[in-house]
């Protein structure tokens, strides 16, 4: 019953989108009658409502394991804990893609309910756009990927959830990341109505960023997450493989960061509107490729989930129905934008057009690295591009950014003096110097390390700058959004270039007594022994661990644990945080003579990357408050305005 | 995203091995001892990471838990150790398994967009950014 | 001149677009292919299983005679369904030298015992050593040497009896 009530909620909602799409298209004709536009909210809203019900009955559905539901079957387990229940429904590619579009059509109930400011004309448009592409991802899980199909016969008992999946982390991991990936797309239908109507004013600009922001928070966490998960749950001490699969949520974050600032830009000075715009339908763009990415097999290393084709063509045409719509509508209509106002080179404005430039010039990078095997293989080559490649080409255009990034928000708006810079010159050059001097001390570190290290220190010392002169209750919050975001880009650098620089990789065969060194610590093999959980068995590696200086031993418990269902081995790293960097401990199985093969590192600083990270998400969340605020006492004194001017009534 | 992929590395890699599939004998000598000499550790270790593993295809052979992965370690080592330089082993590896061995892309027929587009977006990006500039030093009229 | 740089998205996301729905209608190669075919076969020496001196070498295959060279384990499971296929090779007249990889040479025995040894010679590597030199990317595996000791053809995965005429005739062209 339930599942039935899922599908007829999905079709519901799908029908609503064609209906507003529909709706929304016609009420732009001139002449058209008001109903259809004034139709427009209410159906973006129930198509929201509909689309939640539908992810509902599925949540419910993997929380009661009804086995008689094919997806259910396949993916999950009676004896499996209720979080990991709920959590396994978008641990699969239907139940993930139910929750993709469900938050699309719920960013669009949103809009409808919230927005206000657009011109009516406008928001029609946008409606109209979120429509169209809401319907078809309804047709795609519809026809190809039905999250509700029934088996003839129900099932005695579910395949099992992927042990690997069975963590806390990779169970928040993806709507995070979805929320960011499709909150996108209020940005793309935003960009798509404007250009519609001819609308791209710095009020636009105004009402698109806390949207923008609010996605570019959620990818921010969601990436910062699942590095995070890679990193403790693999067991390979790596934070970011550059593997096609992480690529496609950098891409979209990439081009979210840039059209972050590009948008402050037309908010405070009018000017960048084509730019803006562009930015606009490519971030959401990126989302989609990366969707697709994953969910069409095509790129090595990204098999498993879903291998389709035939979900990849679905997949491929609508790319090419939207990416390439909004792209044709952007060449035929962004040319009747008007420029907007000039600035100096050296401005706020500049800076930012530079950081613009070369964050795109960086998405250019990873999208080109990401899909070149491909087009290799169009002429028979195979070839493979990875860290090597990512790392150097990309530093290219990353050193230069961030370079940029330390004096841009010092700048003022139109046109500066670099006299007025002297002073934080003077204090950035000395902050990398000595950043400079204390890295080269510990040995050779390999250049880009070492630019990470100097380009961190700048970064943290020249994100506090703006602040300098401020009283700091008076600061507004949009100013330390911007402060704690660049400083923690800076804090992650540090992390990033400490781990690069300074790891120590211990691989060695133990027996219960043996001893070994790794950095600082002197680790010890107390006892192997065998522990059990819910579903799953394990031995388990006691490790004592202390430093040359003495103080307080610390345990690790790295285990090899085997999974019932499905049967299954994986490896529990064992992680002990310090302020100084994380001590981290896979176990490799019995050797011979009763010796375990361990791995360890001692990886100082390493938790700067994920802190770092998160103060990044923090200053976006920070600036999306201040920026509502803002808005909300504007309205609230125009409204007052408004009010004196009218004619008292008698 | 990174989910999905190591669904695809638990897939490729572990379910195709159950426990029973394992050889008994112990791996190579060098798959998972360092070299004695650091500086040599080093150079293979930064090899092994940008060499792609043959069975499990997403992951490099210092990640991977496959028997071939300990194997091509081994050989990684035990070449660096006798003297020969990381682009050595490298190309050894290369001729034997062609260029997708190697996360390192080289130039060649099929590779140079790889190169020339990055100088591409270098020359655009100066030039769009300088364009700019010019044109707003300009008075408006 | 200004109205066609916008197009430039549009016509970037159309190449990509199209290379991709291209690639899409193709095949997929899910391995990775030994590079080596058409070479010649790398020096090595390699024991019998449980050691002793060389029995096998890249000389041995330099006397005229094409040979298959199957790589294979006691401990693999598709070497087993292999098993009968390799009869049925040797039955047709291949001469079939057999390389044990990672393997005990009591398992190699008992093995062979039970599926049957269809191989002329038969040697131990128990470093993978020379699966690596022939860019071997599994067990099993099985290549076709010519009699001057160049490798011919890559045989990927078990042998299943479709495959037993293919690999009988890349023999004999191997030998002609």
């Amino acid at each position: 019953m339930i599942a039935e009530i899922g599908l007829a909620a999905l079709w519901l909602a799908a029908a609503l989108a064609v209906f507003q799409l529909v709706a929304g298209g016609l009420s732009l004709r001139p002449g058209a009658p008001p109903v259809l536009g004034q139709s427009l909210r209410p159906l973006a809203v129930l198509q929201g409502g509909f689309a939640l019900l539908s992810f509902a009955a599925l949540l419910v559905l993997f929380a009661t394991t009804d086995l008689s539901v094919a997806l259910v079957a396949l993916n999950s387990h009676t004896a499996k804990p209720l979080l990991y229940k709920v959590t396994g429904a978008w641990g699969n590619h239907e139940g993930s893609m139910l929750l993709w579009v469900a938050t699309l059509a719920t960013s669009g109930a949103l809009i409808a309910a919230l927005e206000r400011r657009l011109p009516e004309r406008t928001m029609h448009a946008v409606l109209a756009a979120q429509g169209f592409v809401a319907s078809g991802f309804f047709a795609f899980l519809l026809f190809s990927s039905n999250p509700f199909t029934r088996l003839p016969m129900p099932a005695p008992e579910g395949v099992g959830l992927n042990p690997l999946l069975q963590d806390i982390g990779l169970a928040l991991h993806p709507p995070t990341l979805y929320l960011g990936y499709v909150g996108l797309s209020v940005a793309f239908s935003f960009a798509v109505g404007a250009l519609l109507t001819n609308a791209v004013t710095p009020q636009f600009a105004r009402v698109m960023r806390p949207w923008v922001l609010g996605a570019w928070v959620f990818l921010t966490l969601g990436i910062v997450a699942g590095s995070y998960w890679a990193y403790y749950e693999l067991g390979w001490g790596g934070w970011w493989f550059w593997d096609p699969v992480e690529n496609a949520s950098l891409m979209p974050w990439l081009a979210a960061t840039a059209l972050l600032h590009s948008v402050s830009v037309l908010a405070a000075r009018d000017a960048l509107r084509v730019w803006t715009i562009l930015l606009g339908v490519i971030a959401f763009s990126m989302s989609m490729v990366g969707t697709f990415l994953v969910r069409s097999g095509i790129l090595t290393s990204v098999h498993a989930f879903a291998v389709d084709p035939q979900r990849g063509a679905f997949i491929l045409a609508l790319l090419a129905l939207y990416i390439g719509g909004a792209l044709l509508l952007f060449a035929l209509r962004a040319g009747t934008i008007l420029e907007g106002k000039r600035f100096g080179l050296a401005s706020r404005e500049s800076a930012l057009v530079l950081n613009n430039i070369l964050l795109s010039a960086l998405l250019g990078i990873v999208l080109l690295g990401t899909l070149y095997p491909l087009f290799a293989e169009m002429v028979g080559a195979r070839v493979s591009v990875g860290p090597p490649y990512f790392n150097a080409v990309g530093a290219v255009f990353a050193l230069p950014m961030l370079a940029v990034m330390t004096i841009g928000p010092l700048l003022r708006w139109r046109s500066d003096t670099a006299r007025r810079l002297a002073r934080p010159l003077v204090a950035l050059s000395a902050a990398g110097l000595l950043a400079a001097v204390l890295a080269l001390l510990q040995g050779d570190i390999g250049l880009l390390p070492l630019s990470g290290f100097v380009l961190g220190a700048m970064l943290v010392v020249a994100s506090v700058l703006p602040l300098g002169g401020r009283s700091f209750r008076r600061t507004p919050l949009t100013v330390w959004g911007m402060v704690i975001a660049h400083f923690g880009i800076g804090v992650a650098l540090l992390g990033m270039a400490s781990d690069a620089a300074l790891t120590r990789e211990r691989l060695v065969a133990m027996a219960p007594g043996d001893a070994v060194t790794v950095g600082p610590w002197t680790v010890r093999l107390r006892e192997v022994m065998p522990v059990a959980g819910p579903n799953w068995t394990a031995t388990e590696v006691v490790l004592d661990a202390q430093t040359a200086a003495g103080g307080r031993t610390i345990t690790l418990r790295p285990q090899s644990r085997t999974f019932w269902a499905p049967v299954q081995q994986t490896t529990e790293s064992a992680l002990a945080s310090r302020w100084n960097g994380q001590l981290y401990a896979v176990s490799g199985g019995p050797v011979d003579g009763g010796r375990w093969q361990m791995r360890l590192w001692w990886k100082p600083f390493v938790t700067l990357i994920w802190l770092g990270g998160l103060l990044v998400a923090l200053g976006g969340a920070l600036s999306m408050a201040g920026h509502l605020r803002r808005d909300t006492v504007r309205r609230s004194a125009a409204r007052r305005i408004s009010r004196l001017a009218a004619p008292v009534p008698a | 995203m990174t989910v999905m992929k190591w669904l695809a590395a638990a897939l490729l890699c572990i379910l195709p091995l159950p426990a029973a599939a394992q050889s008994a004998m112990p791996p190579a000598p060098l798959a998972d001892r360092q070299l004695d000499d650091p500086r040599l550790e080093a150079a293979a270790r930064e090899l092994m990471h940008t060499l792609r593993c043959v069975m499990c295809q997403g992951q490099s052979i210092a990640d991977s838990d496959a028997p071939m992965a300990g194997d091509m370690r081994h050989q990684v080592r035990s070449r660096i150790a006798a003297g020969e330089s990381a682009e050595d082993v490298r190309a050894w590896l290369k001729a034997r398994y062609g260029d997708y061995i190697s996360y390192q892309p080289e130039l060649n027929r099929v590779t140079w967009p790889l190169f020339a587009v990055p100088a591409l977006l270098l020359l655009f990006a100066a030039l769009v950014f300088f364009r700019r500039v010019r044109v707003a030093a300009k008075p408006r009229r | 001149m200004k109205r066609l740089w916008l197009f430039l998205p549009v016509a970037v996301f159309a190449l990509i677009a199209g290379a991709v729905a291209y690639q899409l209608t193709q095949p997929r190669d899910e391995f990775v292919r030994s590079a080596m075919i058409g070479q010649p076969l790398p020096s090595f020496s390699l024991p019998p299983p449980g050691g002793g001196p060389a029995t096998l070498s890249d000389a041995s295959f330099r006397d005229g005679r094409p040979r298959l060279l199957n790589f294979w384990a006691s401990w693999c499971l598709p070497c087993i369904a292999e098993a009968p296929q390799l009869e049925r090779l040797r039955g047709e007249g291949a001469v079939i030298v057999g390389v044990a990889i990672r393997d005990r040479p009591e398992d190699v025995a008992a093995f062979l015992q039970t599926h049957g040894n269809p191989y002329a010679v038969l040697a131990a590597d128990d470093i993978a050593e020379l699966q690596l030199a022939l860019g071997s990317s599994g067990l099993p595996e099985t290549f076709v040497i010519d009699g001057q000791g160049r490798i011919r053809y890559q045989h990927i995965g078990d042998i299943r009896a479709a495959d037993v005429p293919v690999l009988l005739d890349e023999l004999r062209k191997a030998g002609s």
